[in-house]
């Protein structure tokens, strides 16, 4: 499979991401779409650490080239886990404050 | 066509839609559903780039824990279904129009890039996506990040739950 067809699927997942974030208001709707682009970009590093392995395994049969990609993958992994768990309780908090989760509130930053 | 072709273009199709469908969702529950699809479609691609410990790992962090949260977020908050503002129709088209330019844009980088033409990718074979390899690299050379990232989930947990009391 060529990595092409792969970066235009990333492409297209993260470009659907960066339109939500664009046009939607509500925050948790936003949110999802971060979380959309975070996906995408896992998928592509998968890609390219399977297209680099594939050319290291033609020099030597038992290579691990590649590996650090998927690690990577696995701690980006991690971070969007704690990125939620604040994050939510960020829109929570909002809510409570103001009864909304229109993202409109809070171009301001103050009051 | 080969299998690995047809269960690519399907996967693709699959997630691309269900991705439109979170945006043009008007009641949010609909919205975390339809993510939890694209998050299976993109498991669904790690199976079939042998990445199998991350597809499990995508499973059950991302559709299992993550999507479980945001779920009961909304639920917590009691969203009407249609109490969201829209925006603008003059900003929607804006939104979508910087996006597809965006796209754009990048496709027509890829499209130029000489280093990538002609690669292929090592489809279902391979051992870097099993556990045991990357269990090794990740015990081995990334020790410090892992215990590192404990710490950060340990604040993480802090944080969130001081904001959630206040």
């Amino acid at each position: 499979m060529p990595i092409q067809y792969y970066i235009y699927l990333c492409l297209a997942l993260f470009s659907i991401g960066v339109i939500g974030v664009l046009t939607r208001r509500n925050a948790i709707v936003v949110f999802m779409c971060i979380e959309l682009m975070l996906n995408a970009v896992n998928l592509l590093l998968v890609a390219f650490s399977k297209m680099f392995h594939s050319y290291a395994l033609a020099q030597n049969a038992t290579s691990t080239t590649g590996i650090d990609a998927q690690i990577f993958v696995f701690f980006i992994m991690v971070v969007a886990a704690a990125e939620v768990s604040v994050g939510l309780a960020i829109i929570v908090m909002m809510y409570r404050n103001t009864h909304s989760v229109d993202i409109n509130f809070l171009n301001r930053l103050k009051n | 066509m080969s299998i690995i072709q047809v269960l690519f273009f399907a996967l693709s199709a699959f997630a691309i839609g269900s991705a439109i469908m979170v945006l043009v969702s008007k009641n949010p529950i609909h919205s975390v559903l339809w993510l939890i699809l694209v998050f299976f479609a993109i498991s669904g691609h790690y199976i079939l780039l042998n990445a199998q410990f991350l597809a499990i790992v995508n499973i059950i962090v991302y559709a299992g824990a993550i999507m479980v949260l945001f779920l009961f977020v909304i639920m917590l908050i009691n969203i009407k279904k249609d109490s969201e503002p829209q925006k603008q129709f003059l900003v929607k088209l804006l939104g979508v129009v910087a996006g597809g330019s965006f796209l754009t844009l990048l496709v027509a980088l890829v499209k130029q890039t000489a280093q990538i033409q002609g690669r292929t990718l090592l489809m279902k074979d391979g051992v870097i996506g099993l556990i045991h390899p990357l269990g090794k690299a990740l015990f081995n050379d990334y020790v410090v990040p892992f215990e590192i990232s404990s710490v950060l989930f340990l604040s993480a947990m802090v944080g969130a739950v001081i904001i959630g009391k206040k």
